[in-house]
């Protein structure tokens, strides 16, 4: 992987309970959440790292037939994103930033709706409240502050450290490393630790920020950071979907009992571009791409459950019949999704009336 | 603090009719206090309601606007945060987003800027992002303006950067009176509001009534302070006692100056202001803002939309220079004085 000893790249340290050939590692303090993930749990996981897969590609083909303005394609960190959305309970909340589109769809939020906002129909689509999968926030690094605001009510509510598994509840934030250098995430840390926020930051370390590579966001490992503001940290192996499940269930297992914010680094790897407007042949090496496609997260657990007589083909036939279904789903209501109403644009500036958008919206107010 | 309590007859003014009703029991207050009093009741009133910043608790605020707050409502209600305004405003939205209702302190105006981000990008956008899901009722509470021989980024008035922003209401009072209900008003309100406090203004005293009625309108008229007939001199929070000073002065000279207090940058009542410029033809708007695109600029035009065929001369604006706000000793050169504001009518009486 990477020579960067003691850098922002550093393997050493990294949580790993699945080799890249998929075999299973123990972990003293990990094992205990790893354990809650039978065959089936397993196979849950293996299907949803297909279906955001297939979702990607689909979207990303979409906007190549001009469908979408837009897409931020997320190939390479499903395991990231999957292990650490399976450690969620119902209750808890979700921060993603605009590339968790496979936390979204294990939230149960409706692929189509997911794209309303790349197709430039809506700037959001889903209702956060229903699925506690908040809005993708587009200023990198702004819904730090607001899932700790919303870790510090959780608190306020009574919601944490009852001992209810039903009943206790925490916040997972998700962002990128480039957003680490923003001041808000500093901020964000500092806010959720003197508040004992149940909070989880999950830093998806995908190595690039747009052009930029991590090295240029920092010189240390990003988790390095957290404990100097009181928090704990633990770095993972982002394509290893077992060591994202029980971390998180980890850090939210501690969030939720009252004893305050963990920062979980996943070291991942971006495999497209940041966005179908960005070019990544302009400022990386098809060398490394291919370094990290032979790390797939996909893969890793192909082999350990086919190594372990877990995934028969019926199975496997069965999630392929799934992803078409759910490529099928995309392309035609995607197209379906209309154009939003020109009167549409003068809703929900205000909940009260306003007296100027009130004008616009009747044609009496700016010309 | 000595609190005076009298008895007397008075009228409510709205912008378009005056509601008599019986005589309220006024205290005597500094508009700080009359503030503080507004906190203390929607902090009775709501429990949902939290006050935040930084210096809020204990200490009462740097201008002891929550003086006695933390003692009787405790950490858990009015909290001292840490030192960054960006997070002050982003924990507050995420507060809002499970259902409190933050009243948050910018310490000064000058540092509003951290939370300009989160104020505008986030605050005032999540609303019609998320398509109405989500309403965030947060006031962000900004002591601003010039006139206390601050040091530099004390003194400032950036209420017009956050009028330009839709989905965010943008407020100044005048009055302790008009603090008191207009806060009020502000806690009750769905949507965001700047609520801009003109620091100038925390020790004059007026009347407040503290048991009057919640007046959700207030948040969205102009009222008339003063009647005459000459000139329209339109002001908002600091420049309305300028404007009021500057009506008597005028009258001496035989001139009847009639006052507006907008009382709301965002939206802008301009029913009331061109009811009143009809009558009188003629309009001086005057704010401690720079002028050059202040809200000053706005007001003209539309003034001028609305009552181009009454307008005896055009719309001037009195305020501050296209300059940073100055030092202190030469502040009083730069804000807009009464000198200037009778220059300004004169000069429309010209016409």
């Amino acid at each position: 992987m990477s020579d960067d000893a003691g850098g922002p790249l550093s393997e050493v340290g990294l949580v790993q309970m699945l080799t890249t050939t998929g075999e299973r590692v123990p972990h003293p303090d990990l094992d205990l959440y790893a354990a809650e993930l039978d065959a089936d749990a397993l196979r849950a996981m293996y299907r949803d790292l297909v279906l955001a897969r297939r979702f990607d590609r689909e979207a990303t083909a979409l906007q190549r037939q001009g469908e979408l303005a837009l897409f931020a394609p997320a190939e390479g960190q499903e395991g990231a994103q999957i292990g650490s959305a399976h450690a969620l309970r119902p209750q808890d909340h979700v921060f993603p930033s605009y590339r968790e589109h496979g936390v979204g769809l294990v939230r149960g939020v409706d692929a189509t709706q997911i794209l309303r906002l790349f197709r430039g129909v809506d700037h959001g689509g889903w209702d956060p409240t229903a699925h506690g999968f908040h809005l993708y926030t587009l200023v990198v690094g702004s819904h730090t502050l607001h899932a700790t605001g919303y870790a510090m009510g959780l608190a306020r509510d009574g919601l944490v450290g009852t001992g209810r598994p039903e009943r206790d509840a925490a916040v997972v934030v998700y962002f990128g490393d480039g957003a680490t250098a923003q001041g808000d995430v500093h901020e964000a840390m500092v806010f959720a630790s003197v508040n004992t926020a149940p909070l989880v930051f999950f830093c998806q370390n995908n190595q690039w920020a747009i052009s930029v590579p991590t090295t240029r966001q920092a010189v240390v490992p990003i988790a390095d950071r957290a404990p100097g503001l009181g928090i704990p940290s633990v770095r993972v192996d982002g394509n290893d979907v077992v060591a994202c499940y029980a971390v998180t269930r980890w850090a939210l297992e501690r969030a939720r009992s009252g004893l305050g914010p963990v920062f979980v680094e996943a070291l991942t790897y971006r495999m497209g571009a940041h966005t179908t407007s960005d070019d990544p042949t302009r400022y990386r090496d098809a060398a490394e791409e291919q370094r990290w496609r032979e790390r797939d997260p996909i893969d890793r657990l192909h082999a350990h459950l086919t190594a372990s007589g877990q995934l028969p083909q019926v199975f496997l036939d069965e999630i392929e019949t799934a992803a078409d279904a759910l490529g099928e789903k995309l392309r035609t209501e995607v197209r379906a999704l209309g154009r939003a109403s020109t009167s549409g644009m003068f809703d929900h500036v205000y909940a009260t009336e306003h007296a100027q958008v009130s004008a616009d919206a009747c044609g009496r107010g700016t010309r | 603090m000595t609190l005076t309590t009298e008895r007397h007859g008075a009228t409510v003014e709205r912008s378009d009719l005056t509601i008599e009703r019986p005589a309220p029991a006024l205290t005597t207050l500094p508009m700080a206090k009359a503030i503080n009093e507004a906190l203390r009741r929607v902090l009775v009133e709501d429990e949902r309601v939290l006050v935040m910043g930084e210096d809020v608790g204990r200490l009462g605020g740097v201008f002891r606007v929550t003086d006695g707050l933390h003692a009787q409502f405790g950490d858990h209600r009015v909290m001292d945060t840490p030192l960054a305004e960006s997070g002050i405003v982003g924990t507050a939205i995420g507060l809002a987003m499970r259902g409190y209702r933050p009243v948050v302190e910018i310490q000064f105006d000058g540092f509003v800027f951290p939370a300009f981000d989160q104020i505008t990008t986030q605050l005032a956008k999540m609303r019609y992002r998320s398509a109405g899901r989500l309403g965030l009722p947060v006031v962000v509470r900004v002591p601003y303006g010039g006139g206390i021989g601050a040091i530099e980024h004390h003194s400032e008035s950036p209420e017009v950067l956050f009028a330009h922003t839709a989905g965010l209401r943008v407020v100044s009072p005048s009055t302790p009176a008009q603090a008191y209900q207009m806060l009020r008003a502000a806690v009750a309100c769905p949507d965001p509001v700047l609520y801009f406090e003109p620091k100038s203004r925390y020790w004059a005293k007026g009347g407040v009534d503290l048991d009057a009625p919640a007046d959700p309108s207030i948040l969205d008229t102009a009222r008339v302070v003063r009647s005459g007939t000459d000139v329209t001199v339109v002001a908002y929070g600091p420049t309305v006692a300028t404007a009021l000073a500057a009506a008597d002065a005028a009258a001496d000279a035989g001139r009847s100056l009639e006052v507006v207090d907008l009382r709301t940058v965002s939206p802008l009542d301009v029913e009331t202001l061109a009811r009143s410029v009809r009558r009188t033809g003629r309009c001086v708007v005057v704010h401690e803002a720079p002028v050059l695109y202040g809200a000053g600029a706005e007001v003209a035009a539309r003034v001028t939309e609305e009552c181009f065929y009454s307008l005896q001369a055009p719309v001037l604006r009195v305020g501050g220079y296209h300059t940073p706000y100055p030092v202190a000793v030469l502040e009083h050169d730069w804000l807009p004085s009464v000198d200037r504001l009778l220059d300004a009518v004169e000069t429309t009486m010209g016409f």
